[in-house]
């Protein structure tokens, strides 16, 4: 193993807190990405502290993909949430700045959770 | 002043600085840049998606092409990954020979770098010298490897391709006089009056803005955070001396010394790798399918890359994820342009060395 990699899945509701503790702690956001598996969308909020590496992640159902913006603790995360919003299809609420669908140009809309897939 | 008229003004995608298209709004008040909101994917690939259609062994080949500049260090980046994943011993060889690989991309990727920063700023003997001093590294890439761009040496297990042990240390000879001429290309950059001009107290981050805003690469060392993935000791990284390179003042100069003296750096590194790489295999044959997840993090010429692999034991991954260096530093980016001029736009975009091409995997 290169180093330790400690993975915790958080609630939805306790993610703003999770990530003020983590940022008070001093740790630095490394990205925030959505992977789909099945029928719920995982979202992985990764951290750095020293080269320590913390992940949180928030499982939500494809029927509510929902999640509360983190950029008023970390401001670079909204692009990363601009990127889930415009290629999952998540809604984040109270981002720093909503591109609104415009962030990516794609063709079609939330490529990697297409609309036939939502319930 | 209160009431001051604003005028917005398109930047991007075509300009004559950016070889890769991003779109910025620059916010005015004069020529004082008061806002810039950006706007990507005009060349989104959906790399990552292409995960569905390819085995864990062949997107390897997608993941070098992802970027034109680091494409080595992508594909090793997603080998390490899945072979963590796999728990697979690499040979201790194959770890050395994707170290001096990955210096040799960096070297070359700083090299160009110069070129266009000496472009971007008129001074273009200085970007010809540049170009022509990379040459010589594309030249050492394309007898290791077979490639000038895409190398094609990493996969799963290891490596594709040996160097004997009389080609590398021609190698380190070659490396060796090669560096006595970036001293004198260094040298112009680092002492020239015109160049400081451009570029010394411009675009100034912080350490503290650095670290809030997520910088990584000489980005964050120039302003003094010294945080170097490669000190994470992938590859054979745990057996090479050294420490990251840092400058305090946080500006366009420092910046452009970080990776001055990550040429040097860089040098160092493969000639140690020489003098300590072992003889023996070069890579492991590969059974079964990997199972798990990983996030691999490797240190490209622009900072931290990350690949994150989730998979579900079948050939086919369910999730790759590239946070490349350059979307880390759009951010950074953001902080730098308010308060400068609009003659100073494309020498800050350029400050963080771009890649649009990582960007828009």
């Amino acid at each position: 193993m290169i180093d330790e990699q400690s993975l915790i899945t958080i609630n939805a509701d306790d993610l703003v807190s999770q990530v003020e503790k983590l940022r008070n702690s001093g740790h630095r956001l490394i990205q925030i990405c959505c992977a789909k598996i099945a029928d719920t969308i995982e979202v992985n909020y990764s951290f750095d502290n020293n080269y320590s590496f913390t992940n949180l992640r928030i499982i939500l159902p494809l029927s509510d993909l929902r999640i509360n913006s983190v950029s008023a603790i970390y401001l670079q995360a909204l692009l990363y949430e601009n990127e889930m919003h415009d290629l999952f299809g998540v809604e984040v609420k109270n981002m720093a700045i909503d591109y609104k669908g415009t962030f990516y140009r794609t063709s079609f809309k939330t490529p990697f959770n297409p609309p036939t897939d939502k319930a | 002043m209160e009431g001051k008229k604003r005028t917005i003004i398109p930047f991007g995608p075509q300009h004559p600085v950016l070889p890769e298209p991003i779109h910025l709004d620059l916010v005015l008040e004069d020529e004082k840049i008061v806002e810039a909101i950006p706007s990507i994917g005009f060349i989104h690939r959906g790399l990552e998606k292409l995960v569905e259609k390819k085995d864990f062994i062949e997107y390897v080949y997608v993941a070098e092409r992802i970027c034109g500049i680091c494409s080595f260090i992508h594909g090793m980046t997603y080998c390490i990954a899945v072979e963590e994943i796999m728990k697979l011993n690499i040979p201790q060889r194959a770890h050395f020979l994707r170290v001096i690989w990955s210096e040799l991309s960096r070297l070359h990727s700083h090299l160009l770098w110069l070129g266009l920063m000496a472009d971007a700023f008129g001074f273009e003997s200085l970007f010809m010298q540049s170009w022509r001093l990379r040459e010589r590294i594309l030249d050492i890439i394309e007898e290791t490897t077979g490639g000038r761009v895409i190398f094609g040496s990493s996969k799963v297990g290891g490596v594709r391709r040996d160097i004997s042990r009389e080609k590398m240390q021609e190698i380190v000879r070659r490396l060796k006089v090669f560096e006595k001429e970036i001293k004198e290309l260094s040298n112009v950059f680092i002492k020239d009056a015109s160049v400081q001009h451009r570029l010394c107290g411009v675009g100034v981050v912080s350490k503290e803005q650095a670290y809030a805003l997520g910088a990584v690469g000489p980005t964050a060392r120039g302003s003094g955070i010294a945080s170097d993935m490669r000190k994470l000791g992938y590859a054979a990284y745990k057996e090479i001396a050294f420490e990251p390179i840092i400058e305090s003042t946080g500006d366009s100069y420092a910046r452009c010394l970080v990776r001055i003296k990550e040429l040097f750096q860089s040098i160092d590194i493969i000639a140690q790798a020489a003098e300590k790489m072992v003889d023996g295999p070069i890579d492991i044959k590969v059974s079964g399918t990997p199972d798990g997840e990983f996030f691999a993090r490797s240190e490209q010429p622009r900072g931290e890359a990350v690949y994150y692999i989730k998979a579900n034991g079948t050939k086919f991954l369910d999730r790759v994820r590239v946070r490349t260096p350059t979307f880390a530093n759009i951010a950074p980016l953001l902080k730098i342009l308010p308060g400068a001029s609009l003659a100073d736009v494309p020498i800050l975009i350029l400050t963080i060395d771009p890649c649009i091409s990582c960007t828009e995997r």
